[in-house]
């Protein structure tokens, strides 16, 4: 592929940014990327509000007497942060945000397959957020983000309907999103685009897509029954209406688990991205790396009751789902050890984005290891419910999507805006976010092998200087978040404009001009390349020193 | 006891040395492994940096390693499951001769029964060396008894019971904690396990009983005109409960089960589940007519009931009378 050289016009172009003003411009829009659009100011607003309960939670887990707040209003804060970080940030955020708008561009389409469900998919997302924003306004729910039974349909008098309404929108939006990505990527593709030389970011969205439209059903029943047991006394959960509650948590699992390769798995298809534009090579072994997506999507649905070692479930039960278990570490290790592979020989550079890669492979790693001592039977039952098990899903959920977000946010950052970050700062708000991170999370796997158990308002003594640890890398990192947010948002009106392609990246996406026009291609697009051909590319530009503005 | 940062608990439990192993072993493999590839990783990031002039090398992947590090971590992995699973056999098989205790969970306290009959809130005493079984249930939420020392935890649920053993090793006091998130004072259900020495530990027995649980069950059976039908003769309308715990029973529709204390439970609170083959589903619930407390205080009595104890038969031989009398009420419900 020979790259445009990268002009920037004296002149204005048209883009899709500046063909329409006005409000209604972006709120009857089906434009896949201005709804991406939508979508990144949306989930930040969420991201926001989850952080400050998230803060509030920390501050009071600085003493260890329930000192700031309420017993009530902590658990409040606890069920607000983990269902506004869960269903309103970490499992929209890469799909909605990155996929909505990479992958037409990246397939070589002008928009989705159904660019008004993809509308609609947004307002469900709204709707189910603001029902959520109205339910923490008017009392809030204490259930914790799990609404495990028969406390929450039964013992509880907090808003369990209207929040379990926002989470089931939610749902029906993620499940719509899924779908037009799986009619996209199948019926959508450019001429010359075949499976095996999609970017692997399309493949992991793909496996995505399939959890999204097989998984959420799921929990929106749940839901529904868990309602139904509240409102009517159907008994379904509680067992004195004749109900089992173990059979809640069978449900729920069987969907979040999935959710969890929901908002990890798209987060390693951007990886893939970085790690070879910034390694100018082709992923190593790109064939495994897109095959273990979807071993990963469909492995996922069958180790659900790893959740449940000590909950009840049979000794034989809990044998056959920690052997699974196991199974689907074998996809995450062959991705970890190709990223790696893919580095061998490359020509490496350390801008922002590669700097949020990096990160992602230092928290994925400890994540992932982690999770081996969850599947072990003999460690699990000492350490589940406690703040171990918090630790290692802030690695994998926040360490790995959010690293991968933000690694992402930043390399397509002159595409969607036209500007360019400035890279002294990105670069310094990845290292904040790396060590604040681990200041928080590191401590919690001690405190959590100690004994402190999850979802404590106030706990022994002893535990508190690994919480006062944990607290202060809060505050960085906090910090380290706000910083992006606010040199991102400047760069938008004061950033250098940004070339077409300044990575020198692979892909269709930057064939196309910064930002793209609304349609996107000026014609269809024939493919007659490999992905990831940087080798061709070097040819080219042969290893320009800098070739973004800086 | 209680330092201000503790990085390993006290190891109380016989389990607790093995799970400790089972941890450190993960360890060793864990922080092997991340060194491994941070070290990897941060030597290709500067052997492989950017410089002019110098292009990267393309490659075009290698099955050899592909297959290699697929396969590899399977037998690592093998080994981590089998190990987590001796471990966990040896935490869920309680030996045959532990003492029994009664847990009840209820928003925000344990309630603890001894055979013995003693009663505790949030403590629970026991001595040292001995195996102790826990038969738990819940009156409200799902809540998790959880003794970090010890290194156990076992949710309790309402409606049935889940079993937990340990056997204390060191004699200390040792935080009982709820591990499942039950509502607003879940911090607060919190106690502690007082590990005694056996002397010590009979002198507090010998404090405070009520009289054994199971002579407590034998009122209850009494009162609640229980013995009516279940006869010792097996006679009565309802199947002879002498020696049936543990044993395997044959039901109505030919399937079989062990009589364990959940299906005694079950078999109180809901009668027509599972019926015995060869009898009438005759008998009423007693479903919100016996607590928790008293649910384990009858399953206790019904497990005294061996059959070839004939201590056991005169005992019931003096109960029948009263019962008459008691049964018609009680049937009346």
């Amino acid at each position: 592929m020979s790259t445009p050289a990268a002009i920037v016009p004296a002149v204005e172009r048209e883009d899709y940014l500046n063909k329409e003003y006005g409000v209604w411009s972006w709120l009857l829009t089906v434009d896949h990327k201005r709804i991406a659009l939508l979508y990144l100011a949306s989930v930040t607003f969420f991201f926001f509000i989850g952080g400050i309960f998230a803060l509030l939670v920390r501050l009071e887990l600085l003493t260890p007497a329930g000192d700031l707040m309420q017993a009530d209003t902590y658990n409040k804060a606890f069920t607000m942060h983990g269902m506004v970080m869960v269903f309103f940030f970490l499992i929209p955020v890469v799909p909605a945000v990155l996929g909505n708008f990479l992958i037409p561009l990246m397939i070589g389409a002008k928009d989705l397959a159904f660019p008004r469900i993809n509308l609609l998919s947004w307002y469900l997302y709204i709707f189910g957020g603001s029902l959520m924003v109205h339910c923490m306004l008017t009392g809030g729910v204490d259930t914790g983000w799990t609404f495990y039974t028969p406390f929450s349909t039964a013992f509880t008098n907090t808003k369990i309907i209207e929040a379990g309404l926002a989470a089931f929108m939610a749902g029906f939006s993620s499940i719509l999103t899924g779908l037009n990505f799986i009619v996209t990527i199948h019926r959508m593709r450019a001429p010359g685009m075949t499976w095996s030389r999609l970017p692997l970011f399309v493949w992991a969205h793909y496996a995505t897509s399939i959890i999204q439209i097989l998984g959420t059903p799921v929990i929106a029943i749940t839901i529904l029954l868990v309602a139904a047991e509240r409102l009517f006394h159907l008994g379904v959960f509680d067992p004195k209406l004749g109900g089992d509650p173990l059979l809640f948590q069978h449900l729920f699992w069987f969907y979040s688990h999935p959710a969890v390769y929901i908002m990890i798995l798209p987060s390693m298809g951007v990886i893939s991205e970085l790690i070879a534009c910034f390694s100018r090579k082709r992923i190593f072994g790109y064939n495994f790396v897109a095959l273990s997506s979807i071993g990963i999507a469909v492995i996922g649905f069958i180790v659900w009751a790893h959740h449940m070692f000590v909950a009840g479930i049979s000794l034989y039960a809990a044998l056959i789902f920690s052997a699974l278990t196991y199974l689907v570490g074998v996809p995450s290790a062959i991705k970890t050890f190709n990223w790696t592979a893919t580095m061998y020989k490359g020509s490496i550079r350390y801008d922002a984005p590669m700097l949020y890669a990096f990160g992602f492979l230092g928290l994925f790693i400890v994540g992932g290891l982690t999770g081996l001592f969850l599947a072990a039977l003999g460690i699990d039952v000492h350490v589940t419910d406690t703040y171990f098990v918090v630790a290692h899903f802030h690695y994998i959920m926040v360490g790995g999507t959010l690293m991968a977000y933000l690694g992402g946010i930043h390399f397509w950052w002159p595409k969607i805006t036209g500007r360019l970050y400035p890279e002294g700062w990105a670069r310094l708000a990845a290292l904040i976010v790396f060590v604040g991170f681990n200041l928080t999370f590191f401590p919690q796997f001690i405190l959590g092998y100690v004994g402190m158990p999850r979802r404590y308002y106030q706990y022994p003594p002893e535990f508190q200087v690994l919480n006062i640890l944990s607290t202060a890398g809060a505050t960085i990192l906090g910090l380290g978040y706000l910083l992006p947010m606010i040199y991102l948002t400047w760069s938008m009106r004061y950033g250098k404009p940004a070339p077409d392609n300044p990575w020198h990246a692979a892909g269709l996406e930057w064939t196309v001009q910064s930002p793209p026009t609304t349609f996107n291609f000026p014609q269809e697009p024939v493919v007659t390349w490999e992905a990831y051909n940087y080798d061709e590319i070097d040819d080219v530009h042969p290893h320009e020193e800098a070739p973004v503005a800086r | 006891m209680f330092d201000n940062f503790p990085l390993w608990p006290e190891q109380a439990s016989s389990v607790a040395a093995s799970v400790d192993a089972l941890y450190i072993f993960f360890l060793i493999v864990s922080i092997g492994m991340t060194a491994l590839l941070y070290f990897i990783l941060i030597f290709f990031a500067a052997r492989y940096r950017r410089q002019p002039g110098i292009k990267a090398t393309p490659n075009e992947g290698s099955l050899v390693l592909e297959l290699s590090w697929s396969i590899a971590p399977m037998f690592v992995f093998v080994a981590m499951f089998l190990f987590g699973a001796v471990v966990f056999f040896q935490e869920r098989t309680p030996p045959k001769d532990a003492t029994e205790v009664y847990v009840v969970a209820k928003q925000w306290m344990w309630k603890l029964e001894h055979m013995e009959g003693q009663r505790e809130i949030n403590e629970l005493h026991v001595p040292v060396g001995q195996n102790v079984k826990l038969i738990m249930t819940s009156q409200d939420v799902i809540h998790s008894f959880f003794v970090p020392a010890f290194r156990l935890k076992t949710d309790v649920l309402p409606g049935r019971y889940t079993i937990m053993w340990f056997r204390a090793t060191k004699p200390g006091t040792y935080h009982l904690f709820c591990a499942e998130y039950c509502g607003t004072q879940h911090s607060g259900m919190i106690g502690s396990i007082v590990v005694m020495e056996p002397a010590q530990y009979q002198a507090w027995t010998n404090g405070g009983s009520t009289g054994p649980l199971s002579v407590e069950g034998e009122k209850l059976f009494s009162e609640l005109g229980c013995a009516t039908c279940h006869r010792q003769d097996a006679q009565g309308r309802g199947p002879a409960l002498a020696g049936v715990f543990g044993r395997p029973v044959t039901l109505e529709d030919g399937r079989t089960v062990v009589a364990d204390e959940n299906y005694l439970r079950e078999s109180i609170m809901d009668p027509q589940a599972k019926i015995v083959r060869g009898y009438k589903p005759v008998m009423p619930t007693f479903q919100g007519l016996v607590t928790d407390e008293q649910m384990g205080a009858l399953v206790a009595y019904i497990k005294s009931l061996a059959p070839a104890k004939p201590a056991d038969v005169l005992n019931k031989a003096s109960l029948t009378a009263p019962d008459r009398a008691a049964a018609k009420g009680g049937q009346a419900r």
